[in-house]
C-alpha cells in the first residue's frame, strides 16, 4: 500500500522535471530555435542551485532558501542559454552543433567547478559531489514524503505557458516567428528579439528543471554524470506532447512513471518475483520514448521554421 | 590555375579557422585555471600541452606517445563516423552508442565465442552498424530526429552492455578480464606487426592506428571520388532534389547511418582488443570517446584527412589533462577545453565568411556581418558543391 504512494510521488517528481524542461524546449522551438542544449542548461543551473544550498547553510529560513535557490538556478539557466542565443540568432550557427557543444561544456564545466570547490576545502579529496541534505528539506511539504514545491511550480508553469502562448499577443507573435518568420517580420515583429525571448525563457525553465532533478529524492549529486540524458527525454516529451502545454503534462506523467519504476521496482513483490535485472528498468524510459516517438513523429506538428536561422535578405 | 590567392583556398581557410579555435579554446581554458588557482595555472597548462613530452628520457616519451596513439585510433574512427554522416546532412550523435555496441560485440566475440581478432572486429562492425541502422530506419520511415533517437540508443546501449558483459567478469571484479590472461582470449589481441618496436616496445601499439588511418582514406575516397558518395552528399544537400533526380533518399539515410555505425563499432574494437583498457560494468555514463569524436570531426574541418590530425590533437590534450597537479585541478579541464573548441567550431562558417568578405585582403570596407546576402550555410554545403576540398 505504502509502495503505491511512493510510486506516485516519484512519478510526480520526474513528471515535474520533464514538464518544466519540456516547456523550456517548447518556448524555444515555438520561437524557431531548436534548443538541444537543455541538458547542459540543466547541469549548469543544478550546480548553481547546489552551490546556493551549500553556501546558505542550514541556518537560513525555509522561505529564504527556496527563493534564493530558485532565483539563482533560473538566472544560471538564463545566462547559460545566452550561449545558444548568440550562436543561433546572432551568428546563425548550426543549432544542433551548438546544442551539443553546450551539453558537453555544461557537464565538463560543472565537474571542473564542483571539483575546484571541493579541492579548495580539502586537497586530498578530489570529488565532484556536492551535498545539500538540510537545504533540500526546505522544499518538501511533509517530512518523509517527496511532495515538494516544484510540483506546484510546474503546475503554474504549465497553465502559465498555455495562457502566454495562446492568449497573449506576445505568445502569438512568438509562435509566428517559429512558423513563418518572414511573414512575422513583414508585419513589423522583430524576429531576432522574439527568438531571444524564446531562448531565454527556455533557459529559465530548463534551469528550474535542473535544480528540481538533482533534488528529486536525493540529497547530493555527483556532477560528473551530468543529468543522464534527461534533457533529451524532455525533448521526447515535448515532441510526444506535440508542442502543446496540455499534452506535455500528460506525456510527462507517462514518461515520469517509467522513470519512477527504476527507482522503486524492488519494492513491489510481484515485480521482484519477475527477477528482471535493474538494468532493464534503467533503460525502460529510453526504450519507451523511442517506441512512442516512432509512432507519433510521422504526423508531427513541429513549428515549421524551427532550426532555420532567419535571414532578412532571403525574404 | 594558382591565381586564387593563398587565403582564398578553402583548405587553408579551414586550417586557419581550426587554429583560431584551438588557440581560443586553450586561452579560455587557461583563464579557467587561473580562476581556480592562479599559482599553478601556468604549469598545469604546460602539462596539458606537453602530454608525453613531460618525461625526461626519450624512450619514455616515445612509449607514452604510443599510449596516446592507441587511444587516437578509436577517436579517429568516431570522428570519421560523425563527419561522414554530417556530410550527408545527418548529425550522428548516436556514435557513442554505436561505439558501446561495438565494444560489447567485440568482447562477446572474445569471451563468449573465443574468436580471433579479425572475427571480433567484424562482429563489432556488425553491432555498430545495427545500432546505426535503427536510427536510420527511425529517421527515414518514422520521421524521428536522429539526434534524439541517437541519445536514447546511447543509454540503451550502455545499460544493455553493462548487463551482457557482467556475465564475463570474475566474481568481485567490476572490469572484464584482460585478454592476455588466458590462451583462448589472447588470440583476439590485435597483432603488433612490429610497430611496437618503434615505440620502445609498447605492447599496446599495433595495427589499430594503421587500420584507423586506412579508414580515413577510405572515407575520403568514398565521399569525394565515387558516384555513391556523390549521391549521399546530394541527399544531404537537398533531400527532395535528390528524390526528384531518382535517388533513393530513404535508403541513403539508412545506409549512411549504417556505415557510420560500422565505423564507430570498429573503432571500439580497436581499443578493447588491445588490452589497453577493460570494460567497467558499473559505469553510469556513456564513454566520452563518441562525444570527443564530434570535437575532432569539426576541428578537422569535416575533412577525413584533417580528422587524423585533429583526433590526435584532441587525444593529446585529453591525455595531457590527466597529468595536471591533481591536488589543485582536475583532469576534466581537458574535456572543458574540447567542449569550448566544439562551441567555437560552430562559428567556423563565420570565420570563413569573414575571409570571403575580405578582412584579410585590403579591398574596400567589409559589409555588415548580418545584413549580407551570403547565406551562412553549415559547412557541408560548401564542400558538397565542390566535391572534396583538398
Amino acid at each position: 500500500m505504502n509502495m503505491v504512494i511512493i510510486l506516485i510521488q516519484y512519478t510526480l517528481l520526474f513528471a515535474t522535471v520533464l514538464s518544466l524542461v519540456a516547456l523550456g524546449g517548447c518556448f524555444a522551438e515555438h520561437s524557431g530555435v531548436i534548443n538541444l542544449g537543455l541538458e547542459g542548461i540543466m547541469v549548469m543551473s543544478a550546480l548553481a542551485g547546489a552551490l546556493t544550498f551549500k553556501y546558505l547553510g542550514s541556518d537560513a529560513s525555509a522561505i529564504v532558501i527556496i527563493l534564493a535557490v530558485l532565483v539563482v538556478s533560473m538566472l544560471a539557466g538564463v545566462i547559460y542559454s545566452t550561449l545558444l542565443g548568440i550562436a543561433a540568432i546572432r551568428l546563425k550557427a548550426d543549432q544542433t552543433l551548438v546544442g551539443t557543444a553546450m551539453n558537453m561544456l555544461g557537464t565538463a564545466a560543472a565537474t571542473v567547478i564542483a571539483k575546484a570547490v571541493n579541492l579548495a576545502e580539502d586537497p586530498t579529496k578530489p570529488s565532484s559531489e556536492i551535498k545539500y541534505v538540510a537545504g533540500r528539506k526546505a522544499f518538501l511539504f511533509v517530512e518523509g514524503y517527496e511532495f515538494n514545491v516544484f510540483m506546484v511550480i510546474a503546475l503554474i508553469a504549465l497553465i502559465g505557458a498555455y495562457i502566454v502562448l495562446y492568449k497573449t499577443r506576445f505568445g502569438l507573435r512568438l509562435m509566428a516567428c517559429g512558423e513563418h518568420p518572414q511573414a512575422a517580420d513583414s508585419v513589423g515583429i522583430n524576429v531576432a528579439k522574439m527568438r531571444w525571448a524564446g531562448v531565454l525563457i527556455s533557459g529559465a525553465l530548463g534551469g528550474l528543471g535542473g535544480i528540481c532533478y538533482i533534488t528529486a529524492g536525493v540529497s547530493s549529486w555527483k556532477f560528473e554524470v551530468g543529468v543522464a540524458g534527461f534533457g533529451f527525454l524532455a525533448l521526447a516529451v515535448m515532441i510526444f506532447g506535440q508542442w502543446k502545454p496540455s499534452r506535455i503534462a500528460f506525456a510527462a506523467l507517462l514518461f515520469g512513471f517509467f522513470r519512477a519504476l527504476s527507482n522503486v521496482n524492488s519494492g513491489f513483490e510481484f515485480l521482484k518475483n519477475l527477477n528482471i535485472p535493474s538494468g532493464v528498468y534503467n533503460m525502460l524510459p529510453y526504450v519507451i520514448s523511442l517506441i512512442v516517438l516512432a509512432f507519433t513523429s510521422k504526423n508531427s506538428r513541429a513549428p515549421k521554421a524551427e532550426g532555420i536561422p532567419y535571414d532578412k535578405s532571403m525574404r | 590555375m594558382k591565381k586564387k590567392g593563398f587565403f582564398k583556398n578553402e583548405g587553408v581557410q579551414s586550417f586557419i579557422a581550426s587554429i583560431i579555435c584551438i588557440l581560443l579554446g586553450l586561452l579560455i581554458g587557461f583563464i579557467v585555471l587561473l580562476f581556480i588557482n592562479p599559482k599553478g595555472a601556468g604549469e598545469a597548462m604546460l602539462r596539458i600541452i606537453q602530454n608525453f613530452l613531460k618525461w625526461n628520457r626519450s624512450e619514455k616519451q616515445i612509449e607514452s606517445l604510443g599510449n596516446t596513439l592507441v587511444k587516437t585510433a578509436p577517436l579517429l574512427m568516431c570522428s570519421l563516423s560523425i563527419l561522414f554522416s554530417y556530410k550527408v546532412g545527418l548529425f550522428n550523435i548516436g556514435v557513442a552508442g554505436q561505439y558501446v555496441a561495438g565494444a560489447c560485440a567485440a568482447l562477446i566475440g572474445v569471451f563468449g565465442l573465443h574468436w580471433n581478432w579479425v572475427g571480433c572486429i567484424l562482429l563489432a562492425a556488425a553491432a555498430g552498424a545495427a545500432f546505426g541502422v535503427i536510427s536510420g530506419l527511425l529517421k527515414a520511415y518514422c520521421n524521428v530526429n536522429e539526434v534524439i533517437s541517437g541519445i536514447m540508443l546511447n543509454w540503451i546501449a550502455l545499460y544493455s552492455t553493462n548487463m551482457i558483459l557482467s556475465s564475463y567478469t570474475v566474481a568481485g571484479r567490476k572490469d572484464t578480464p584482460e585478454l592476455a590472461s588466458s590462451v583462448e582470449t589472447a588470440k583476439a589481441i590485435i597483432p603488433n606487426a612490429g610497430i611496437n618496436k618503434l615505440f620502445n616496445g609498447n605492447k599496446y601499439v599495433g595495427l589499430g592506428i594503421i587500420i584507423a588511418i586506412i579508414f580515413a582514406f577510405l572515407v575520403w575516397i568514398l565521399l569525394s571520388k565515387t558516384k555513391f558518395g556523390y549521391e549521399l552528399k546530394a541527399t544531404g544537400y537537398n533531400k527532395n532534389a535528390a528524390k526528384y533526380a531518382g535517388m533513393a533518399e530513404k535508403r541513403n539515410i539508412v545506409v549512411t547511418l549504417g556505415i557510420a555505425g560500422l565505423i564507430a563499432g570498429i573503432g571500439a574494437s580497436l581499443l578493447f582488443l588491445t588490452d589497453f583498457s577493460q570494460w567497467d560494468i558499473n559505469q553510469t555514463s556513456v564513454p566520452a570517446m563518441g562525444f570527443n569524436g564530434i570535437a575532432s570531426a569539426f576541428l578537422g574541418g569535416l575533412n577525413p584527412i584533417g580528422a587524423i590530425f585533429s583526433s590526435y590533437f584532441i587525444q593529446h590534450i585529453t591525455d595531457g589533462g590527466s597529468n595536471v597537479d591533481l591536488t589543485m585541478y582536475c583532469s576534466q579541464i581537458s574535456d572543458l577545453i574540447s567542449a569550448i573548441i566544439i562551441y567555437l567550431c560552430s562559428f567556423t562558417g563565420l570565420i570563413r565568411y569573414l575571409f570571403k568578405s575580405g578582412i584579410f585582403s585590403k579591398k574596400k570596407d567589409r559589409p555588415e556581418e548580418n545584413a549580407n546576402a551570403e547565406p551562412e550555410q553549415p559547412a557541408p554545403v560548401e564542400t558538397t558543391a565542390k566535391g572534396g576540398n583538398e
